[in-house]
C-alpha cells in the first residue's frame, strides 16, 4: 500500500478540502468546475463551512450538491432565489448563495431573480453566462448571442423570430437593494483569481446583511457550442465578452 | 382565565401562527384569504416572536420561498385561494419530493379559471388527489369552523413535522371570512436553535455542516430510476402509516341512520342543519363529516354504508369526494351512493339539501 | 333562545359593523354567534349583507335561506330578502330610499327613519346604531349594556371616546321605531 506522506512529500497541488471525492460530471473543458473550486476554497478559507446554505438550480449545476460539501437546497427550475430568500430571511447570520444558469436565471426564473434583487435580498446570485442551455441539449438560451447556432436556432439566433440577448447584470445593478454587480471569467488563471475576489466580496456583503450581490460569470460550454475546449475559450473572448463586458457594474459595499 | 375571541377565520389563522411558534409566513394577496397576511402585518410578530412575514412576487414565489424555509427545518407557512393553489402545485410537488414539513392554506373560491371569489370546494382533486406531478400526498384537514381554523395551525404543523410532509388546511371563503366565537391557542415559544438541531438535525439544510459532521440536502432529484423507485416505496409506505394512524372524522346520529349524507367544511355545516330538521320529522338521518380529507375516513364509511339505504356526498362542486365516498362503499354493498353539489361559488341553502335528500328517501 | 338575523343594505351604511356590534354583545352575554357577511367586489358601491346568528346551543349552518328579523336598508335589499322573513317574524327598514315598501301580510313590517334622525343627530355615523337601537327594541335578545361591552370589545381603544354617542343613538332608535 502506497503510504500518503510519500505523496504529500511531492504534493504541488491538491484539491480543496471542501470537494468532494464524486466524479463530476462536467464535460472536460466546463467552467463549472473551477467556479466550483474557488466557492469551496473561499468558504474553507473563510471559514464557512459551518455557516453556509446553497441553493442548486436546474441546469448543469443541479447536482453542485454533489461536489461541494456543505448544506444544499435544491431548487426548482428557476426558483433558487425565492428558496434563498427564505433561508436568509430565517437564518440572517448565515452565508447563503444561489448558483444559477442562464436559462434559470433569466428565462423560468426571471420573476423570482427580479424581485429578490427589489427586495434586496443578502443573499448572493453566482450567475453562470454560457449562452446555452448544456443540461438540456444545446438550446437557445435568453443570452444566447445574435446568429448563435443552438439546438433550437439551428440557423443561428434570428432577432425577428427570437428576440435579442439581455443583460441581466446591468438590470441587476439598476436596483437599489443591489450592493454589488460584478462580471467575471474563469478563461485563464488571472481571471480566476480576479473571480475569486470578487465571489469572497459577495460572500463578505451576505454575511454582513449589505444587500444583494450578484456576481455573472461569463463561461464556456464547449459541448453546446461544439468547440474544443481550448477553441471555447477563444470564442468567448471574441464573442461573448463584447457583448457582456467584464468588470464591476456597481460596488457600493 | 380562557382567551375567548370574535374572530374572522382568515384573522385567526394569522393569530394561531404567532401563537403556535410558526417562524416563517410568506404568502401573496389574493381574495378570499387577504385578511391572513393583513393581519400578520398588522400584528408585526418579528417584534415579538421573531417570526418573519413576507409579501412575496407571486403564489409561485410564496411556495418556493416555504420550500426554502422547510429545508432549514423552519416551521413556515402559506395561504392563497384556488387560483394561487394551481400555481404552487409545482412547489407542493417538489415539498412532498423533498419530503418537506409546512403548512399551507387554501381559502378555496369558485373555478375554473379566474372563477369567482365565492366559496367552493372543487379544489378537492387538486390537493386531495394530486395537482402537481408525480406519486404524492399531503395531509389535508377541512375544518368547519372558526375555532377549528385556529387549532389545525398547530395540528397541520405538528402532523408535517411528525411525517415530514406538507400538511394542507382545505376551507373556503365562507369558513375564512366568517366570524365566530374561538378560544384561541396556548402561546408556544418559537424553537431555539438547538431544539431544531434536536428534532430536524438529520436533514434539515441549518448550514450547520461542519458542526453536525455532514451535509444535509434537501433534494427531490434521483436521476437513477432504480433509486427513484425506492424513494417512492418510502412515500408510499409513510402515506400507508398516515392512513392507518391520523384519520380524524366526526359522526353525528350516524349509529341508527338510514340516510347518510357525507360533507367537509361549510358543507357540513349546511348538512347539520338538515340532520336537525330531518330528525326533528322524525327521519333518520345522519352526517359523516370527514376532517382529514387525506387520509380519508373510507373505513367509517363503509361501516356506516352497511346499515344505511342512501349515502348523499353534498359538496360545494360537481362531484369529487363522492369519488372516494364510492370507493369505500364499494360496488358489492347495497347502498346507494350519490351526490348533491352546487359549485361555481354558490353554496347550498339547507332548504336545498333537504329536498335533495327527501327526494331520495 | 336563537335569533336568526340578515342585516343589508348599500356598502358604507356601516352594515358589517353593525352585524359585528351585535354579535359582540352576543359573545359578552355567553351566547354562540355566528357573522357572515357577504364579500367582495360587490360590497364597494353595491350592496352588503351580513347575517348574525345568536343561540344558546352550537350553532349549525351559518348559510340560511329563512331568518327571523330582516333588517333592510335600500331597495335592492328589500327587493332581495322581503320574502326571506319567516312568516311571522320582523321586517325592519329605514323608509329612506325605499320606493316600493314591502307587501307582505304574515310578516311584522317596523321602520326606523335612521337616515332623517341621524341628520337630526348631526352625525351620520350613528345611522347603524340608531337602526340598532330599533331593532332591539323590538327584539330585545341582548341588553344595551352588553351592547356597551360589546363596543368597547370590538372599537380600537382610540374609538372608546365615540361610546357615548353610539350609546345616545341606540336609545334615539328604540324611542323611535314605529
Amino acid at each position: 500500500m502506497m503510504k500518503v506522506e510519500k505523496i504529500s512529500e511531492n504534493m504541488v497541488y491538491q484539491k480543496p478540502r471542501l470537494i468532494t471525492n464524486n466524479t463530476m460530471h462536467y464535460c472536460p473543458g466546463c467552467s463549472h468546475g473551477t467556479v466550483h473550486k474557488i466557492v469551496a476554497e473561499l468558504i474553507d478559507e473563510m471559514g464557512l463551512e459551518d455557516n453556509a446554505v446553497a441553493v442548486s438550480p436546474v441546469g448543469c449545476s443541479v447536482l453542485a450538491y454533489n461536489y461541494i460539501d456543505i448544506d444544499w437546497v435544491q431548487a426548482a427550475h428557476g426558483r433558487a432565489p425565492a428558496i434563498a430568500t427564505a433561508l436568509k430571511r430565517l437564518m440572517p447570520d448565515r452565508l447563503v448563495f444561489t448558483y444559477q444558469g442562464d436559462g434559470d436565471l433569466a428565462a423560468i426564473g426571471t420573476a423570482e431573480t427580479i424581485h429578490s434583487l427589489v427586495r434586496g435580498e443578502n443573499i448572493v446570485i453566482i450567475f453562470i453566462n454560457n449562452a446555452i442551455y448544456g443540461m438540456t441539449g444545446g438550446q437557445m438560451a435568453p443570452t444566447t448571442l445574435i446568429g448563435q447556432k443552438t439546438a433550437t436556432t439551428p440557423y443561428g439566433r434570428d432577432t425577428a423570430l427570437n428576440g435579442f440577448p439581455y443583460k441581466m447584470g446591468e438590470i441587476a445593478a439598476m436596483m437599489p437593494g443591489v450592493t454589488y454587480v460584478t462580471r467575471q471569467s474563469v478563461d485563464k488563471p488571472a481571471a480566476v483569481r480576479a473571480a475569486k475576489k470578487a465571489i469572497k466580496k459577495a460572500f463578505e456583503n451576505s454575511i454582513g446583511c449589505k444587500g444583494t450581490s450578484f456576481v455573472e460569470i461569463v463561461a464556456t460550454c464547449n459541448s453546446g457550442w461544439k468547440l474544443s475546449p481550448v477553441a471555447s475559450n477563444d470564442w468567448m473572448r471574441e464573442n461573448m465578452f463584447p457583448e457582456y463586458p467584464l468588470g464591476d457594474l456597481k460596488n457600493n459595499g | 382565565m380562557e382567551d375567548i375571541k370574535l374572530l374572522k377565520g382568515n384573522e385567526v389563522l394569522a393569530i394561531a401562527a404567532i401563537r403556535c411558534g410558526a417562524d416563517g409566513y410568506f404568502g401573496y394577496p389574493i381574495t378570499p384569504q387577504s385578511e391572513v397576511m393583513e393581519t400578520l402585518m398588522d400584528e408585526r410578530p418579528w417584534l415579538t416572536t421573531g417570526m418573519v412575514v413576507l409579501q412575496a412576487e407571486s403564489e409561485t414565489s410564496s411556495i418556493n420561498m416555504i420550500y426554502g424555509g422547510a429545508a432549514a427545518g423552519k416551521r413556515v407557512m402559506t395561504s392563497s385561494s384556488s387560483p394561487g393553489l394551481s400555481l404552487m402545485c409545482e412547489g407542493l410537488s417538489y415539498l412532498a419530493g423533498a419530503e418537506l414539513p409546512c403548512l399551507v392554506v387554501n381559502v378555496a373560491r369558485g373555478g375554473p379559471g379566474l372563477g369567482s371569489i365565492q366559496a367552493s370546494q372543487a379544489d378537492y382533486f387538486q390537493l386531495v388527489k394530486g395537482g402537481g406531478h408525480g406519486d404524492y400526498k399531503l395531509i389535508v384537514l377541512a375544518p368547519n369552523s372558526v375555532q377549528e381554523m385556529n387549532d389545525f395551525v398547530g395540528l397541520g404543523f405538528d402532523l408535517a413535522f411528525k411525517y415530514r410532509i406538507p400538511a394542507v388546511i382545505l376551507t373556503d371563503g365562507i369558513i375564512g371570512q366568517m366570524m365566530e366565537k374561538v378560544t384561541l391557542s396556548p402561546e408556544r415559544p418559537r424553537r431555539t436553535e438547538e431544539e431544531l438541531a434536536k428534532e430536524c438535525g438529520d436533514w434539515a439544510t441549518t448550514g450547520r455542516k461542519a458542526s453536525r459532521g455532514k451535509a444535509n440536502l434537501a433534494n427531490s432529484l434521483f436521476l437513477d430510476s432504480v433509486d427513484l423507485e425506492q424513494h417512492n416505496l418510502h412515500l408510499q409506505k409513510k402515506y400507508r402509516e398516515i392512513e392507518k394512524n391520523e384519520v380524524l372524522c366526526e359522526q353525528i346520529q350516524v349509529e341508527d341512520a338510514e340516510y347518510i349524507m357525507v360533507a367537509y367544511g361549510t358543507s357540513s355545516r349546511i348538512c347539520m342543519k338538515v340532520v336537525e330538521d330531518m330528525r326533528k320529522e322524525g327521519h333518520k338521518v345522519g352526517l359523516i363529516r370527514p376532517i382529514t380529507l387525506f387520509p380519508f375516513p373510507t373505513e367509517i364509511i363503509a361501516k356506516a354504508a352497511e346499515h344505511s339505504k342512501v349515502i348523499l356526498s353534498v359538496e360545494m362542486s360537481a362531484g369529487q369526494m363522492v369519488e372516494d365516498v364510492r370507493l369505500a362503499v364499494g360496488c358489492a354493498c347495497k347502498c346507494r351512493v350519490e351526490h348533491f353539489g352546487r359549485f361555481g361559488g354558490v353554496v347550498h341553502s339547507p332548504a336545498e339539501v333537504y329536498e335533495a335528500l327527501k327526494a331520495l328517501m | 333562545m336563537k335569533e336568526e338575523i340578515i342585516i343589508a343594505g348599500f356598502g358604507g351604511q356601516g352594515v358589517l359593523s353593525m352585524g359585528k356590534i351585535l354579535a359582540y354583545s352576543g359573545v359578552m352575554q355567553g351566547n354562540e354567534v355566528s357573522w357572515m357577511p357577504s364579500y367582495g367586489p360587490e360590497m364597494r358601491g353595491g350592496t352588503a349583507n351580513v347575517t348574525v346568528i345568536l343561540s344558546d346551543d352550537r350553532i349549525s349552518s351559518p348559510v340560511i335561506q329563512e331568518f327571523d328579523t330582516v333588517i333592510i336598508l335600500n331597495q335592492q335589499s328589500m327587493d332581495k330578502f322581503e320574502n326571506a322573513v319567516k312568516p311571522g317574524g320582523i321586517l325592519l327598514y329605514d323608509p329612506n330610499g325605499i320606493t316600493h315598501p314591502p307587501k307582505r301580510a304574515d310578516i311584522k313590517v317596523h321602520t326606523i327613519a335612521a337616515t332623517e334622525l341621524a341628520g337630526k343627530l348631526g352625525n351620520a355615523k350613528v345611522f347603524n346604531m340608531i337602526v340598532l337601537g330599533a331593532y332591539l327594541k323590538l327584539k330585545p335578545v341582548v341588553t344595551i349594556e352588553n351592547v356597551v361591552k360589546g363596543l368597547k370589545k370590538s372599537l380600537p381603544e382610540r374609538a372608546h371616546k365615540l361610546i357615548p354617542a353610539n350609546e345616545e343613538a341606540i336609545r334615539v332608535g328604540m324611542e323611535s321605531v314605529e
